[in-house]
């Protein structure tokens, strides 16, 4: 039974009793505790049911490596799943629940996966649910979802608040244990601007749980002075409960900041993500113990030495009476010496070492506590719990040569460094075979921009063992003097990756390598052996370190089982990807302030909330929203296209064009620059008038269109599509940027400088003329004109322009008028039927009239020739952008599709997208087609659906009757015509 | 901390000034009395900022209402020189940022060493999504950013400063 020692517990505050429930039960700990440690001291070993076999599961570990102790935290908006209760701390009234066990944690009916495990091995999955083919999706995976898996989703939105910080320093020491401590304080001391940062709430790491004495001081003081030194000084940053979760290139680093995760009372943001830009980056994070892979070492009450020695010094808890410790390695008996320290039994020491001989193991044996040689664990024994160890020679096939009740094994294969920020960029790994572990390989650091090392390892991160070792490792890598420190020689580790060495299958399937995913040593052999030899492919079919530990403890472990079954060596197979966080980060802490009406920014029209306030329904554009429609009451919004284009077209509408992108080009060579960018002459433009151009990029392909209208001699003003304001803008920067750079031309992006109203329909000159002011008639400002003068008391400029066939006037005023210049226009229509009509209007009417819409006619490879277009580009220029684009052969072939419209027989909409279906089958076995639809819409106008579309020799073919494919429903007919549909000779427009 | 506050500013007069520099600068000068700003900084007198842009742009703050007749001077002053004065005074919204927890408050949303910002520097940079400057208006700071996201803006430095 684990229970709470009388004394010790260095993290822990008794005199602070915290009360908390764990499925339910009311549990009582301290301040201090984490929810691991609490639940121990009541009595609760049992914390959770493994992901596929649902075996129970205790703690393994004391950290941010435990892959067994996940719980859910919290309930309702606060709920969080898979949360390591090794690293939640505990708060009073915290609500801690199991997961993955029905109907109970204690008795839970999943276990029979295990009973059954012979018949569920690596890749079970892909070879068992192949047929048949629906099964899959319907029926096996929900099935094996429910049977398996951890946590349940949260189900309501997160009531936490999360923020972000930049940050900048010359070098970040992620890591606040003595080494960390030590390098902060050397490049302090050279007046760098340094950054502290440690994932637990006190500094020190391992050192005063371990007993280190320091400059003659136990490490506890030790660390407590160099904390108030580094506070003292105003270019040291330290930060608590901060992890350094990632690494990435040019020195920017991701710390995970906790804020409220320990406390009852929470308020203000929850996590703190510093986004930190470091000139150099020390990575001080220690090394994490392995297990050892005998059978049975997942059972609960097995557990790694080092976390057994947490357990007991940092929170006075004890997980047995009577610890059995199996060892290849010197450091566990540090966990016999505090055991014994808290008047715990420790009925035997197994080390698989022989003839050993160090300062460390003879002190433990003077304590009267008898060590094993060559001894390993055949088995474990118990259930719910240890109950005792068979013990073998490890040298052997795991024959029994003694049985040894206890009620707690502590385990060490020994010690990886936790190289994960060094390797996040790039950083590569040497393996040392004396110390059984991956180092950091100094001579391949991740480099930088000047190519150069970023991020240096130090302490036992690096491979340090001792605390002397530790020490010179930082003054070796960051100068400056180091403490002295007593150095006590260890015995060498032996390497040790199944336990005996000859253990039969059976035994190979119950030794467990990844414990959160269930991965056993016998799963990576039968990858092997199945031909999975690479670590990586080995890894993704038996999901070895795919958990949400990312194989803290196991990867190792896994690959050292895949090298001796391949008769190679480790460095051979060599490591997995260490990818950044390296514990899992919320996605609310990386989305910051990005949430809720922040998370996107949404660009608002000067008239927008005239709009909201009408009920406008929305079509997003780019980051613009633009009124879709203004449905009324009860009216669909098919209704309300159709009576906004009747209203328009017989009477007045009212469109709110603000977004279209409105590009000033001014200088000497402007039109020399113009010509350049448009298909067009736009040079000859005269100063007054309107011109509609394209613009293709340099293969040819159309990407935007619009009207520029020409100001002056040396100024154009170009419009874009809305979409194209900020690209189309960028394009001719880069242009006369890289290309045309003693070309005289600057370009200024105006678009939310004005506002723009379309004011359309056969009364559009009516309500201007009543606005007064400006003379708009058809002799002063004909079509294709503009004009700058003052109209109903708004300085404003009128272009003469239409996209609707109408008579049309575009009115820019500077946006801060635009509201009131709208409301005056609302206001002065009301006697001529104005109303305002939104984008599908828009391009019902364009459609109507055969105007092509950039994104509907064009997909980035459809030349403006394609589209008819040809009047538009010039045959006089000997260049522009795109032109030798269009000259190529694929463009000249007499079977492009090309641009026409489209009548269905029977007056139908045909659907967007369709294709016209051709004889034949191509050389997939596909029907061969020979046009699409690009644009189709119901045209009020003319009562019928209307439609445009791009057809192989389609101009050519006028009249002819194809067949487009209509999904779900028989192909429809229609007929090849003219793509203008309404008003060819353009009577409503030139009034 | 409460006493950090977000104001969302009255209109201010913007005008754009592109050009080589030692063409802009003289004029400015001649019209405002603000000196040519060094790279990335700003000068600021009679009320007027001048703020370097880029090596070819400047942009100068005044009065929303006199923006029109200082750019149509400035046009003038420039004569048939390689420039081109524009006002954008509606393009554009200023926020003042004032109190003890401001400058936290803008390092949440953007990348800037605030540390190491000059006192003159106008620090044309990103705001969570948007583009935006910022520069310091003796005690105050000032943010910057386009029209059309001016509520998102709003919300953004609302929600970063501490309650």
């Amino acid at each position: 039974m684990s229970r709470r020692l009388r004394t010790g517990g260095r993290r822990i505050d008794r005199s602070r009793p915290v009360s908390f429930t764990f499925d339910g039960r009311e549990m009582r700990g301290f301040a201090g505790d984490t929810v691991a440690s609490a639940l121990l001291a009541n009595g609760q070993l049992l914390m959770g049911r493994s992901f596929k076999y649902h075996r129970p599961r205790s703690v393994v570990g004391s950290g941010p490596e435990e892959p067994n102790a996940l719980v859910s935290i919290g309930e309702g908006a606060r709920f969080e799943p898979n949360q390591r209760a090794t690293v939640q701390p505990l708060w009073e009234g915290l609500v801690a629940r199991s997961q993955n066990a029905w109907p109970s944690l204690d008795f839970d009916i999943g276990r029979v996966n295990d009973y059954g495990s012979k018949f569920l091995p690596a890749g079970f999955y892909y070879k068992t649910f192949i047929h048949p083919r629906p099964f899959w999706k319907h029926v096996f995976e929900p099935l094996i979802r429910r049977a398996t898996g951890l946590g349940a989703a949260p189900t309501e939105a997160d009531r936490d608040t999360y923020a972000h910080r930049y940050a900048y320093c010359d070098t970040l020491v992620v890591g606040g244990g003595i080494a960390g401590l030590v390098a902060a304080r050397a490049a302090a001391a050279a007046g760098e601007r340094v950054m502290l940062v440690e994932r637990q709430e006190l500094w020190g790491g391992r050192a005063p749980t371990d007993g280190a004495t320091l400059d003659g001081q136990p490490a506890a003081e030790w660390v407590r002075d160099s904390v108030q030194a580094l506070g003292a000084m105003e270019n040291v940053t330290m930060l608590l409960r901060c992890e350094g979760s990632g690494v990435y290139d040019h020195g920017y680093v991701l710390c995970t900041e906790s804020l409220t995760d320990h406390l009852a009372g929470k308020s203000g943001p929850r996590q703190r993500l510093w986004r930190v830009r470091a000139g150099r980056v020390v990575a001080a994070t220690g090394a994490i113990e392995r297990p050892l892979s005998f059978a049975g070492n997942d059972v609960p009450g097995v557990l790694l030495a080092s976390a057994l020695r947490d357990y007991v010094v940092d929170y006075g808890v004890s997980l047995g009476e009577r610890t059995v410790i199996v060892t290849n390695n010197d450091d566990a008996y540090r966990t016999a010496k505090a055991l014994l320290a808290a008047g715990l039994r420790v009925p035997a020491i197994l080390d698989v070492r022989e003839g050993m001989n160090s300062p460390l193991v003879n002190e433990v044996k003077g304590m009267g506590v008898r060590v094993h040689a060559g001894r390993g664990i055949a088995r474990v024994h118990g259930d719910g719990r240890v109950t005792g160890v068979s013990v073998c020679a490890q040298s052997g096939d795991g024959t029994v040569l003694q049985e040894i009740r206890c009620d707690c094994v502590a385990m060490s294969g020994g010690w990886s460094p936790v190289v994960h920020l060094w390797s996040h960029c790039g950083g590569k790994l040497w393996w040392d075979e004396a110390r059984a572990m991956f180092r950091p390989d100094a001579d391949n650091p991740p480099t930088g921009a000047d190519g150069k090392g970023f991020v240096s390892v130090i302490g036992a991160a690096s491979g340090a063992l001792s605390t002397a070792e530790v020490l010179t490792d930082v003054a070796d890598t960051l100068g400056g003097p180091a403490p002295e420190v007593e150095d006590i020689a260890e015995g060498p580790i032996r390497q040790v990756w199944t336990m005996p060495e000859g253990a039969p299958h059976k035994l190979r399937a119950k030794m467990w390598l990844d414990y959160q995913n269930d991965v056993k040593v016998s799963d990576i052999r039968l990858a092997a052996q199945e031909g999975f030899e690479s670590v990586e492919h080995a890894k993704r079919y038996t999901t070895l370190g795919m958990a949400t530990d990312q194989g803290k403890l196991s990867n190792i472990n896994g690959l050292a089982v895949l090298a001796d079954r391949l008769d190679t060596t480790i460095p051979q197979v060599g490591t997995t990807t260490f990818r950044p966080p390296y514990t899992p980060v919320t996605i609310g802490t990386l989305a910051g302030e990005a949430r809720g009406v922040a998370f996107q920014p949404l660009r608002r029209t000067p008239v927008h909330d005239w709009h909201e306030n009408h009920g406008a329904h929305w079509e997003p554009v780019g980051q613009w929203r633009r009124p879709y429609c203004y449905p009324r009451p009860g009216e669909s919004h098919a209704d309300a296209v159709i009576r906004e284009v009747r209203n328009t077209r017989e009477r007045l509408g009212l469109l709110d064009a603000s977004t279209l992108g409105k590009i000033l080009v001014r200088g000497p060579d402007a039109g020399r620059f113009l010509d350049m960018l448009y298909t067009n002459m736009m040079s000859t433009l005269k100063p007054g008038r309107c011109r509609y151009g394209l613009m293709c990029d340099e293969n040819g392909f159309l990407m935007d269109d619009g009207v520029v209208a020409r100001i002056d001699d040396q100024t154009f003003l170009c419009h874009t599509t809305t979409g194209g304001a900020e690209r189309i803008h960028v394009w001719m920067e880069d242009w006369l940027q890289c290309e045309w750079w003693d070309w005289k031309v600057h370009t200024l992006n105006l678009t939310e400088q004005f506002a723009q109203i379309a004011v359309v329909g056969p009364k559009a000159r009516a309500v201007l003329e009543k606005l007064g002011g400006m003379d708009v008639s058809a002799e002063t400002l004909p079509f294709m004109a503009w004009t700058d003068g003052t109209l109903g008391g708004f300085e404003a400029r009128v272009f003469r322009i239409s996209f609707s066939g109408e008579l049309s006037y575009e009115i820019a005023v500077p946006a801060g008028q635009g509201r009131a210049l709208w409301d005056a226009l609302m206001e002065a229509g009301v006697e001529f039927g104005a109303m305002p009509y939104g984008t599908e209007a828009l391009h019902v009417m364009r459609a109507e009239k055969g105007f092509i819409m950039i994104g509907d006619e064009t997909d980035g490879t459809i030349i403006p020739q394609d589209l008819g277009l040809d009047w538009a580009i010039s045959k006089k220029k000997e260049d522009f952008l795109g032109k030798r684009g269009q000259g190529r052969d694929a463009f000249r072939k007499p079977d492009r599709w090309k641009l026409v419209g489209l009548e269905t027989i029977d007056g139908s909409i045909l659907e967007d997208g369709a294709y016209a279906i051709a004889d034949g089958t191509n050389e997939n076995g596909q029907r061969r087609t020979e046009g699409r639809v690009t644009s189709t819409y119901y045209s009020p106008t003319l009562d019928r659906g209307i439609a445009m579309g791009l057809v192989a020799r389609g101009p050519d073919r006028m009249g002819e009757t194809l067949r487009f494919t209509q999904i779900g429903g028989e192909p429809v007919a229609a007929r090849i015509v003219d793509p203008v549909f309404f008003d060819r000779d353009g009577e409503k427009q030139n009034v | 901390m409460s006493d950090t506050t977000v104001l969302a500013m009255d209109p201010v007069g913007l005008i754009a000034l592109r050009g080589p520099l030692d063409v802009l600068a003289p004029a400015v000068e001649a019209e405002t009395g603000c000196a040519r700003p060094a790279q990335r900084l700003s000068t600021a007198a009679n009320g007027m900022r001048v703020m370097w842009m880029s090596p070819d742009e400047l942009m100068l703050i005044c009065d929303h209402a006199a923006a029109p007749d200082i750019a149509a001077r400035l046009t003038d002053r420039l004569g048939d020189a390689f420039a081109t004065v524009v006002v954008v005074s509606d393009a554009r919204v200023l926020f003042e940022l004032t109190g003890p927890g401001a400058v936290l408050a803008l390092a949440s949303l953007m990348p800037v060493d605030f540390a190491r910002l000059d006192p003159a520097e106008v620090r044309r940079t990103r705001m969570a999504q948007i583009p935006a400057a910022i520069w310091r208006e003796g005690a105050a700071w000032r943010v910057m950013c386009f029209r059309s996201v001016a509520r998102y803006a709003e919300t953004l430095l609302r929600g970063a400063v501490p309650a």
